[in-house]
């Protein structure tokens, strides 16, 4: 019983671990195709926070003794406050700097029935 | 299958790295080298497991404290143009860089 629970536990945790791994190359993605460094910042922010949070969960049920998991756990706690505080800094700064957000219509395209 | 998790963090950071060689902005920059960093830790954790020697998280824990004091670094170094100003007191700092003199 208690060797089914461990295997359990290591397959719902790699499954956790590919998950979070394929969230950040979501995020990634999202850096690079978005139009202005407020969506950007938004992209990589959210999915940071989500894929650590997932990948350390994962690699917490792979198991690893009480040390490791405690030193996952210190990691989690110290991504889950800076990760934010970063993102807000960088927010602040960029704001008080006078980087513009896009505006409404800044993203249309000229279409082929415009310009007829 | 952590083998993948760690080859998708990969491919991540090297998009990430796009962004910071052609991020138009300082910012843009600053924000993909941050993300860089915090998928750093990641991967120094999921590559600990995949080897079956989960020792270097030590390493990913003080990853993850230098990241974040580079960016607030960073970012003050940008606004200030200098690292000798103290964030509590900072207007009477920046008057005294830009020559004026300070309120009473």
């Amino acid at each position: 019983m208690l060797e089914q629970a461990a295997s359990i536990a290591a397959f719902v945790g790699q499954g956790l671990v590919l998950a979070g791994a394929i969230v950040t190359i979501i995020g990634s993605v999202g850096v690079l195709r978005f139009p202005d460094f407020y969506t950007r910042i938004h992209a990589a922010s959210v999915t940071d926070t989500l894929g650590a949070g997932l990948i350390i969960v994962g690699l917490v049920l792979l198991g690893g003794g009480f040390f490791v998991t405690v030193k996952l756990l210190i990691i989690w706690g110290l991504i889950l406050i800076t990760g934010p505080t970063a993102s807000h800094a960088l927010a602040n700064a960029a704001f008080t700097s006078h980087v513009k957000p896009l505006g409404r219509g800044d993203l249309r395209q000229p279409s082929a029935s415009d310009e007829g | 299958m952590l083998v993948a998790a760690a080859l998708a963090i990969f491919v991540s950071m090297s998009l990430m790295l796009v962004r910071a060689f052609a991020g138009p902005t300082t910012y843009d920059r600053l924000l993909s080298v941050n993300s860089f960093g915090s998928k750093t830790v990641l991967l120094i954790g999921v590559m600990g497991f995949a080897n079956g020697r989960p020792d270097f998280l030590d390493i990913a824990i003080v990853y993850a404290l230098i990241n974040f004091v580079t960016t607030i670094g960073i970012l003050k170094f940008f606004r200030y143009r200098t690292l000798e100003v103290s964030l509590s007191t900072r207007r009477r700092a920046v008057a005294d860089a830009s020559g004026e003199r300070p309120d009473a």
